[in-house]
């Protein structure tokens, strides 16, 4: 079985599965209970001085029947004592050694400040330290959290006052609200961060009550941009990890965050560069208990590609992620449908038709055959029929081969290589339905 | 006759009780988001009235029941009682294209169900008559063709009288549907929706002859249904003890559940639809034992194969290749049993009631119908079919009537 033993920044864990900090990761009890189950980190609940939280603080959008496809809130960091924090933690890495333990910081930006923070929490035997620079609401406003992590100089600054006391490693937790997160980035990076962690949630008004004009989660009829997280953002945030463990002057490791309830979502982010892993708010769905088939799943992926550890796959999508100028315009696709698993909804049709390039022909419901079909002359490969369509494997993208050596847009445009031919047909005024 | 034993009111109730209760708003909301959004959908082309079903359920998947409701009726005006008696196995879900994905077909008729309820319970509005066009139709007959016509006549603005020769309106959804499947309030309160467009209805009227009503009127929708239930044409069967199925069934729709008596061992004699609402709901009262009789095979069984498997679960039984002889007396004003004719020679079926469930025959009714003022829809024009038949050809008859009148 594949070895999912993980050092990231020199700590160690059983496994690249941290709980990321949050609400799952408040207490003891918690954690405690969490590695029991199988998770291999946790990065504490983030500690200052202690706040007072609203009551309603959790909104969620729903697609479809499913629930919680993207969620908010608007709760700030622990409500908990500094000390009581700080003792659990101890408690928590003394009964659990073998695993990482992190204490997630948030205090104002003075350097006295966070110098007696860090070397308190240094006291514990915490592994590692992450500095809470992507909080979007609530403490932003108090000058803390993304309010840090959206200036290079704050981040930078910050991350230098940190370093000047611990001797464990420092991790910059970044915000995606920012234009270029590669900035802040290198920000932390040059004021001496060990390790990045991204994304943090995504500024955010999940939603609006229709019947009182509240926006969610409403507080007595009022509420706050929040942060954004769960499955919805997790492209956003693959992007993100990719962006920064590209970037040749970061090069420090990356915890992946965002959206991860699979171990497909964590395979997917490990393949981008990421060391390990963050996961909350499929915990705070679902439970602990997720951890079982992220370790299965992931340790029988590594052992059916023939893996022995993660190293072997970590980054492994990385170089796969280019500039669209370097992309080959001669790599031709043409989509396929396979008429025995058709079962005849039309949806790719009427996917193409509006809102692609009407490649697809259709013909009588009750000509006893296909209903649907590639006008292959029209086609362009762009795979919006195989996405829609709600059977698996029934309309596949193949490649058409040419001729024609690959050419990018970067050399075609410098006049080097030659485009293979290709559909020139679009529907103009003399568009009319084939049948109605 | 000797009668089965009384169940309790309880029982009865539970008996009759809704066979596909209503979907819970949860189950609703999964259900609807399960639909594909087929385009040109085989649900659609599959109903007689094309109900835009991929529509329908979008909105209810949106939240918005009444603008699911509004494209259900619209379409339908009966697309309540639709919704419990339509045999949606071999229309709209047996269309559905789940079923090729060896999935079960999307629940269209609960969900069907779920905003129409909506709009009964909240006894939304949601369609106007039109501006009046001085014209006026006569409507013969108050069941689904009828009603579908006046309806849509009345939402083009003509004036419209409905006659019917039953106390009360919506002919065999308020008389003739089983009782678990459509009550006859429900029946009822969807008549009602038309009538409140003002459509005029004149019940206990028997219309012998349309001559008359076309000096009086425009035109003529003639929705008269078929006749009473054909004879046996074997001795026995004018006995007391023998009922034909309609009979039987509009008494137990119309009275408590205790009024109407069954025999301990009930024989239905045929096999078709009607039959089969027969002897479930002999059963269901209380019969000890009901059985069909049927003088063909299982295979010609002309009813449907869901509601064969219903009778089974009910624990009813089935005779095949059994041709009724005679129906045989007990000396006492009853009957003791049924006669069949075999592969095996004759034999003795032994019953307390035996219904009549062999069809229904034509209305002794002449109908003009190279008249171009009169129009036909319904059971008397199709031969019998189901609600959402008469419901499609009553629909078509207003449009093609408020041609007529405006453009003719």
């Amino acid at each position: 079985m594949a070895d999912l033993r993980t050092t990231f920044a020199g700590i160690q864990s059983p496994n690249p599965f941290w709980l990321a900090s949050g609400p799952p990761t408040n207490t003891y009890g918690q954690v405690a209970k969490a590695f029991d189950q199988g998770w291999g980190g946790a990065v504490w609940k983030t500690i200052g001085e202690p706040i007072i939280n609203v009551f309603s603080r959790y909104g969620s959008v729903d697609l479809g029947a499913t629930r919680m496809m993207g969620f908010n809130n608007i709760e700030l960091i622990s409500d908990r004592p500094v000390a009581e924090n700080l003792k659990e933690i101890a408690e928590v890495k003394r009964n659990y050694p073998t695993h990482a333990v992190i204490a997630s910081l948030m205090v104002e930006s003075k350097r006295a400040a966070w110098h007696e923070m860090v070397k308190q929490t240094e006291d514990t035997g915490a592994d590692g330290i992450e500095l809470n620079f992507g909080c979007p609401h609530g403490m932003s406003e108090r000058g803390m959290g993304s309010a840090v992590g959206q200036v290079p100089d704050y981040t930078c600054q910050i991350v230098e006052w940190v370093k000047e006391v611990a001797t464990i490693p420092v991790i910059v937790k970044l915000t995606p609200n920012v234009t270029d997160i590669t900035y802040i980035a290198r920000a932390a990076v040059k004021g001496g961060a060990d390790a990045l962690s991204l994304i943090n949630t995504i500024n955010s008004i999940v939603g609006v009550d229709l019947s009182t004009f509240e926006p969610q989660p409403s507080v007595a009829g009022k509420s706050s941009h929040g942060g954004y997280c769960g499955p919805a953002v997790k492209p956003i945030a693959l992007h993100l990890v990719s962006a920064v463990a590209a970037d040749p002057s970061v090069k420090i490791p990356i915890s992946g965050i965002g959206g991860i309830a699979s171990w497909r979502d964590a395979a997917e982010f490990i393949a981008l560069g990421a060391g390990s892993v963050q996961v909350c708010t499929a915990v705070m769905h679902y439970g602990f208990r997720i951890v079982e088939d992220l370790i299965d799943g992931l340790s029988t992926w590594l052992d059916e590609r023939g893996h022995r550890t993660l190293a072997d796959v970590r980054g492994r999508a990385l170089p796969r992620v280019t500039t669209w100028e370097e992309l080959d315009l001669n790599y031709h696709l043409l989509a396929h449908i396979d008429q025995d698993k058709c079962i005849k909804c039309e949806l790719c049709w009427t996917a193409c038709e509006d809102g692609a390039h009407q490649a697809i022909r259709r013909l009588p419901r009750d000509n006893g055959g296909p209903v649907v079909e590639i006008i292959e002359e029209a086609c362009v490969g762009c795979n919006l029929c195989a996405a829609v369509c709600p059977v698996q494997e029934c309309i596949t993208m193949r490649q058409v081969p040419n001729e024609y050596p690959p050419v990018s847009w970067k050399e075609y445009a410098a006049g080097k290589g030659k485009l293979a031919p290709r559909s020139e047909q679009f529907h103009t005024a003399s568009w009319g339905p084939s049948l109605k | 006759m000797e009668q089965s034993v009384p169940l309790s009111e309880e029982q009865l109730a539970k008996n009759f009780a809704d066979i596909a209760p209503p979907l819970t708003n949860d189950a609703a909301l999964l259900d609807a988001n399960k639909c594909l959004f087929c385009h040109d959908a085989p649900c659609t082309i599959a109903c007689p009235t094309h109900i835009d079903v991929p529509a329908f359920i979008k909105k209810i998947a949106s939240g918005n029941l009444r603008g699911s409701a509004r494209v259900i009726l619209d379409a339908n005006p009966f697309g309540h009682s639709c919704a419990r008696a339509c045999p949606v196995e071999v229309l709209c879900e047996g269309a559905c294209v789940l079923n090729d994905r060896d999935e079960q077909p999307i629940k269209i008729a609960l969900l069907q169900r779920h905003a129409t309820d909506y709009v009964l319970e909240h006894k939304l509005r949601l369609f106007q008559p039109g501006p009046s066009t001085g014209k006026r139709v006569a409507v013969v007959g108050a069941g689904p063709a009828g009603l579908s016509c006046a309806r849509d006549l009345r939402r083009r603005g003509h004036d419209v009288t409905v006659f019917e020769a039953k106390a009360q309106p919506g002919g065999l959804n308020t008389y003739g549907i089983a009782e678990y499947k459509l009550k006859a309030d429900v029946a009822l309160a969807e008549v009602q929706d038309i009538l409140d467009l003002g459509v005029e209805l004149k019940t206990g009227v028997t219309i012998a002859s349309i001559d008359p009503l076309l000096s009086q009127y425009d035109a003529v929708f003639v929705g008269v249904g078929l006749g009473g239930t054909k004879r046996l044409g074997i001795p026995g069967e004018d006995l007391p003890g023998v009922v034909d199925a309609l009979t039987f069934i509009e008494h137990l729709k119309t009275h408590p559940y205790r009024e109407t008596t069954v025999g301990r061992r009930v024989v239905v004699i045929g096999a078709g639809n009607t039959a089969i609402d027969a002897v479930t709901q002999a059963k269901r009262l209380g019969a000890a034992a009901a059985t069909i009789v049927y003088r063909r095979s299982e295979a010609d069984m002309p009813c449907y194969h869901y509601e064969y498997e219903l009778a089974k679960r009910d624990g009813c039984g089935f005779r095949f290749n059994a041709a009724p002889q005679r129906i045989i007396g007990n000396g006492s004003g009853g009957v003791s049993g049924l006669e069949v004719r075999t592969d095996l020679g004759s034999e003795t079926i032994p019953s307390d009631m035996v219904i009549v469930a062999i069809g229904q025959g034509e209305r002794d009714f002449v109908v003009p119908r190279n008249d171009p003022r009169v129009f036909v829809g319904g059971d008397c024009a199709n031969g019998g079919a189901e609600i959402v038949n008469a419901a499609a050809e009553g629909v078509a008859a207003a449009k093609q009537i408020h041609q007529r009148l405006t453009n003719g």
